[in-house]
């Protein structure tokens, strides 16, 4: 099969949704001739033109806001934060908004918005630009949160998630961007709430999202030298979260270490750890070990940065532990 | 508004030059993977810091930018502890936590610079309620670009700057662009400066790249803000000679326009062309404070090579306490 980078398999997700359905169109700072931050949209206002390749200012609130007012009158648009720490000037319309008109409306209004942003550290831009914040969004009901690791669900979820009636938000990590990954050129969808089994194993679960599911690969390969079997288990979207298959991965093998580079207090892992300790506490033959990033603003300097987020490493040890 | 005199114009000039060979160094310590994440590159504005601060005291506060350094140098910043910051270094500025978008000297007033555009301009209104409770006379800059100006946190901050008459001084860098939208598209109305109106200030629209006009603006700014009369908004027009940062082609500016304003709107030239023509510096003289220049920004630049790395288990020790 072709294999293509990460950020070609969004804009091919956007190409194809946006040919096929005229009522989608894109909002966001520097996505016209710059192509975005990261070039995702490279090409796509000379394709489209500026009514469906909306360029803005720097005005993060009026673009959610832009995104929900749209979606509220017909239209499914996609707005972008180019870095999840500027999401935090946009709270209000993101949580108090997109999250509950729905709901407070009696189902009368919904929002079908897309909200693409990146987050994650690794690229030395210090602690504004390096925040792993998906646990803001996890925790306000309303929102759906997705987290694609590689080419192949990027994109198939993107296109899920243009099609979806309520507000999404659609997470990259900004060191996976150039990553390469098999494509099919026919088209394909992937359905939220559905987990991928990265790898399968039978000695301990590891649970790993976004650019963590490549660290958890590498433990794992390096461990099945060692004769320890992990089962990578890639949840894809987190809200809604595939709680069967992950409770199935566990009561096969009985362990259970989940990543996150978030740090830990009041991350998605704590909350995943409980709920399995929940439904599958008498499956367990050890405690559940959670390997988060550390509770830091991220750092500058390289080796502090490096060491503010879990590696390959911690991930060997946290297995060995349970062993 | 007293004019300026022979020494203190040598300064200006003096501060320009160390902005622009600074810049050009770390430009090159970017390229060579020495410096990373991200740079903004001050080149081109130099003469906004430089004629503003000059218009201030050391106590006086200034409220800086992801495209600070121009300003830290020109409050009086240390090349050394800021070179040594962005190596990554423990003695920099910031113990090598910050980076280039982060620098800050509370001995010098410099209250940080910042990562989010705009991030910077709430906080000067708290800064300028301090200067007006503590009676000292003393005034808050506040420097953003014309990106910055099309988010909410400038309407609001400017609007509670006035109803509370705070000194503050309101400085909009207009470089012609944010990353790559150009202020002509993004902003409604035709200069940032009349911006101002709205909150009942008065506004400026200057050439940023003359510093003898920012510094006078500047000095009128404060003079009324010392008096009590509440911030003023100064939109000074000065562009930025490389991309956002260094490795941005920026192929979104049209050579011509580039080309313009680096042959005729460069500070720097025009500033030493203008104090030689005035014959308040001369050839050697220049040439000599540009070697002495270089050699101050080389030995920053020992300086932070020779510093020590933050230390690890320190650092995983002062997590604990986070
Ligand atoms: C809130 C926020 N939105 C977007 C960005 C990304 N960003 C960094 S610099 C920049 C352009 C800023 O333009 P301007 O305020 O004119 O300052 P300049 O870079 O021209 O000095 C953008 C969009 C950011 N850092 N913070």
């Amino acid at each position: 099969m072709r294999e293509i980078e990460y950020r070609e398999a969004l804009r091919e997700a956007v190409i194809e949704e946006m040919d096929r359905d005229p009522k989608v169109f894109l909002v966001g700072e520097d996505i016209g001739v710059y192509g975005g931050a990261f070039r995702v949209y490279k090409g796509l206002l000379d394709k489209y033109g500026p009514d469906r390749v909306v360029n803005t200012p720097i005005s993060e609130i009026a673009i959610i806001g832009a995104g929900i007012g749209a979606a509220l009158t017909g239209y499914r648009p996609i707005s972008e934060i180019m870095f999840i720490d500027f999401a935090t000037l946009a709270m209000d319309q993101i949580v108090n908004q997109a999250a509950k008109i729905r709901y407070m409306t009696g189902d009368s209004l919904n929002v079908p918005l897309v909200i693409r942003t990146q987050g994650g550290a690794g690229r030395g831009v210090a602690a504004q630009h390096s925040q792993s914040l998906e646990a803001w969004f996890y925790h306000v009901p309303g929102l759906k949160v997705v987290m694609p690791a590689t080419p192949y669900d990027a994109k198939g979820l993107l296109k899920t998630a243009v099609r979806e009636d309520n507000p999404v938000m659609f997470i990259e990590q900004k060191m996976i961007y150039l990553n390469k990954g098999e494509v099919p050129e026919e088209e394909y969808l992937i359905p939220f709430g559905k987990a991928d089994i990265k790898k399968e194993g039978s000695d301990v679960t590891i649970f790993a999202y976004s650019a963590m599911v490549f660290e958890a690969l590498k433990a794992a390969e390096q461990l099945e030298k060692e004769g320890i079997s992990c089962e990578v288990f890639d949840p894809r979207t987190l809200v809604p979260l595939d709680e069967e298959a992950l409770i199935e991965s566990v009561k096969k093998t009985s362990r259970l270490v989940v990543v996150s580079e978030a740090c830990q207090r009041g991350s998605i892992a704590s909350d995943i750890s409980a709920k399995v300790t929940d439904a599958a506490f008498e499956w367990l033959d050890a405690p559940i070990k959670v390997v988060a990033g550390l509770n830091t603003p991220i750092p500058y300097n390289s080796t502090l940065e490096k060491a503010s987020t879990p590696d390959k490493k911690d991930i060997i040890d946290a297995v060995k532990g349970l062993l | 508004m007293s004019k300026l005199k022979k020494q203190e114009k040598i300064s200006m000039l003096r501060t320009l030059l160390t902005i622009r060979k600074f810049e050009e160094k770390t430009i090159q310590l970017y390229q060579t993977a020495k410096i990373w994440g991200y740079l903004h590159p001050y080149l081109g504005q130099e003469a906004v810091a430089v004629g503003s601060c000059a218009a201030i005291e050391k106590d006086d506060y200034i409220v800086s930018t992801h495209r600070g350094h121009g300003h830290c140098i020109a409050k009086g910043g240390d090349l050394n502890k800021m070179m040594a910051e962005l190596l990554g270094k423990s003695t920099g500025y910031c113990k090598g936590r910050g980076g280039s978008m982060h620098i800050a000297d509370t001995e010098l007033g410099i209250l940080g610079a910042n990562g989010i555009v705009g991030g910077g301009i709430p906080i000067s209104v708290g800064a300028g309620f301090s200067c007006k409770f503590d009676k000292k006379g003393r005034v808050t800059i506040c420097y953003f670009g014309d990106g910055a100006s099309n988010n909410g946190v400038f309407h609001e901050s400017l609007n509670m700057a006035s109803i509370f008459k705070l000194p503050i001084i309101y400085i909009c860098e207009n470089n012609l662009y944010g990353i790559s939208m150009c202020s002509k598209d993004s902003v409604a109305c035709k200069n940032i400066g009349d911006r101002a109106s709205a909150y009942a200030m008065p506004g400026y629209v200057i050439d940023g790249s003359d510093p003898e006009e920012v510094y006078k603006t500047v000095s009128g700014a404060v003079e009324h803000a010392r008096k009590g009369n509440g911030p003023s908004l100064i939109e000074a027009q000065a562009y930025r000679f490389t991309g956002h940062h260094p490795n941005d082609p920026a192929e979104y500016r049209e050579k011509q326009e580039v080309e313009y304003h680096k042959t005729e709107k460069d500070p720097v030239h025009n500033y030493s062309k203008k104090l030689a023509d005035e014959k308040i510096i001369g050839s050697e003289e220049l040439e000599a404070m540009e070697k002495e220049i270089q050699k101050m920004v080389d030995s920053s630049v020992e300086f932070a090579e020779k510093s020590p790395e933050p230390e690890l288990d320190k650092f995983l020790e002062e997590v604990k306490n986070i």
